[in-house]
């Protein structure tokens, strides 16, 4: 396969289905997902709760592993969870016994400390251990709240140390679940911006289940919205063609962005309605 | 074999008093410091009088209640129960020389409370070291669980003394009896909440393990351990509460020098006041064991993740 092919599909979902067993017997949540993200590409997942988003994620996280289909990261098929394909959970989850510093430490050292099984890079010492744990906090400004435990620190800072700990890693993919529901508005949009620059900064590539429609608009390049389950597919998939950087300000009476907007809520509200009705 | 234990372990340093309770069947009463807060309409400079005759009120007004009854009952006994203040007389007899010995039987009471203090530790220390890593290995394989889940529920509501004549019988002895009496009482807390800890530490942790791919050895020190302390430690306390119940009454059955032989050597003497006394010296001794295990839970507690 040719680096430009492999760069296009540098993720490759082919006709994936879940279905989980319950007691009610099996629920199947996915079907007949066929999805490509770029290399560097800024996916962004959505749809009403109960469309299988995270099970999507999670999926592609290798937490679950699909019960029809296969999936693909870098050509090689996704067998398990992996600190190259690094995962911003929903509700941060940090160890509330360790410091932010160890928090994101522990994900560092079992990447490139010694020993490492899981990347053939040159095994470093502590202090560069150390020091990479520290960028990954400056990235997110909170070198002023390493040492301080999750507990001490707000909503907003938790998730943020989340996103270093994904980001120090190095991960080829970075998924995030909903990354910012659980934060007031302004905080959600002061961490949007920092995301949007980190990740022009770093040239990832994200995909990103949300719910929220502006921050899909504005983050990604392209955006998967997905049908109501059970049974949940993929239902249109919208390029987002904004120019890069992107200002949240310039970007609020743009006709192209209230286009888009237009498009996804569209497509949540008009033809995807009947929300409730499965729950 | 989850009903025993607390929901979370936020919440388990606010309940222990009453599961200890429901636990054990006696209520060791921890005194909470805190009252009724000052009223606001009397914040005046200077000291809070108001603030602290409200704190310190309800409880002076219980132990006043109780030496009320006590007194009562004494009289009404015509004196075969001591009254209060001849039994203050007496214990300040029995505190100003606390280590005395004058043979076997004839022992000061600080001796008494020392030595079922060692037996309660050594009872209790080797249910730990049995009982703790037995409910980890209970609580990470389904297979165990279900294997133990049986016995743990039939051997559980035993009384603690119908063990003491087996005991008697393997090992020969009065001491090792009362040991093993507290090693089988105080284990099943112990492996209950363990087990119960390990199996319920948030899945959010070991998806995160699983991502970071942590080593087994980082799983267990990083995340599995942190996470089953505060339930470890519960265990640990209402094993300790239990031991400390049992051992009076097992020490009754087997004499020697202890607290609980000492109630019942004075039963034989017909000398009331000195039981009273250690019916008070066991209730302090309990309070302060609790007192101190509350302590070291609260320090090892972190906050939850909310999901």
């Amino acid at each position: 396969m040719s680096t430009e092919k492999l760069n296009a599909e540098f993720i490759n979902i082919q006709g994936v289905a879940q279905t989980f067993k319950t007691r009610k017997g099996a629920f199947p949540a996915l079907r007949d997902i066929h999805l490509t993200v770029a290399k560097g590409e800024f996916v962004a997942l959505i749809g009403h709760s109960g469309c299988g988003k995270s099970t999507l994620l999670n999926l592609i996280a290798g937490l679950t592993m699909p019960t029809q289909g296969h999936l693909l990261c870098a050509n090689r098929e996704i067998a398990g969870p992996g600190p190259e394909r690094a995962v911003v959970f929903q509700n941060h989850s940090l160890l509330p016994w360790l410091t932010c510093f160890e928090n994101v430490y522990l994900g560092v050292e079992r990447v490139f400390g010694a020993g490492s099984k899981s990347t053939g890079a040159a095994s470093a010492n502590k202090a560069q251990l150390k020091e990479r744990t520290d960028a990954a906090l400056a990235l997110v400004g909170l070198t002023a709240a390493a040492h301080k435990r999750p507990g001490e620190i707000s909503g907003g800072m938790k998730q943020r140390v989340g996103i270093a700990r994904a980001l120090a890693m190095e991960p080829k993919v970075l998924l995030m679940d909903e990354p910012f529901g659980a934060l007031d508005a302004l905080t959600r949009a002061k961490l949007q911006d920092e995301l949007l620059e980190i990740v022009a900064r770093t040239q990832s590539t994200v995909v990103m289940v949300t719910h929220d429609v502006d921050e899909a608009v504005l983050l990604s390049d392209k955006i998967v919205m997905m049908t109501n389950g059970p049974a949940a597919t993929i239902g249109e998939v919208l390029h987002v063609e904004l120019a890069r950087p992107r200002s949240r300000v310039a970007l609020a009476d743009s006709p192209q962005y209230l286009g888009y907007r237009k498009a996804v809520i569209d497509f949540l509200y008009t033809r995807q309605a009947h929300v409730e009705k499965a729950a | 074999m989850v009903s025993a234990v607390f929901h979370s372990p936020l919440a388990a340093a606010a309940e222990d008093v009453a599961v200890m309770k429901s636990q054990t069947g006696a209520a060791p009463v921890v005194p909470t410091a805190s009252g009724p807060a000052p009223l606001p309409e009397q914040t005046k400079p200077g000291f809070d009088w108001n603030g602290l005759l409200m704190a310190a009120m309800p409880p002076v007004l219980g132990l006043a209640l109780l030496l009320l009854i006590w007194s009562m009952v004494s009289m009404g006994t015509a004196g075969s129960i001591p009254t209060p203040i001849d039994t203050a007389k007496q214990a300040i007899t029995i505190f100003s020389d606390p280590f005395y010995r004058k043979g076997p039987n004839d022992q000061g009471v600080g001796w008494n409370v020392l030595m079922s203090l060692e037996r309660v530790a050594l009872g209790f220390g080797l249910a730990a070291a049995v009982g703790i890593p037995a409910g980890f290995v209970i609580g990470r394989f389904d297979f165990l669980s279900r294997m133990f889940n049986p016995l743990i529920s039939l051997l559980r509501p035993v009384s603690p003394l119908a063990w003491l004549p087996i005991g008697l019988l393997v090992f020969k002895g009065a001491n090792p009896a009362a040991i093993w009496t507290i090693f089988i009482c105080s284990i099943w807390p112990m492996i209950i909440n363990t087990a119960v800890g390990v199996q319920r530490v948030p899945q959010d942790y070991m998806n995160v393990a699983r991502v970071l791919n942590l080593s087994e050895w980082k799983i267990v020190t990083k995340i599995l351990f942190p996470s089953v302390l505060p339930y470890m430690l519960t265990g640990v306390r209402l094993a300790v509460g239990t031991a400390w119940l049992v051992i009076v009454a097992a020490e009754m059955l087997t004499g020697g020098v202890g607290i609980g032989f000492w109630v019942w050597d004075e039963w034989n003497n017909l000398n009331v006041k000195n039981i009273i006394i250690a019916i008070f010296v066991i209730g302090i001794v309990g309070l302060v064991l609790e007192y101190l295990l509350i302590k070291v839970a609260t320090a090892f507690t972190f906050e939850e993740v909310k999901s």
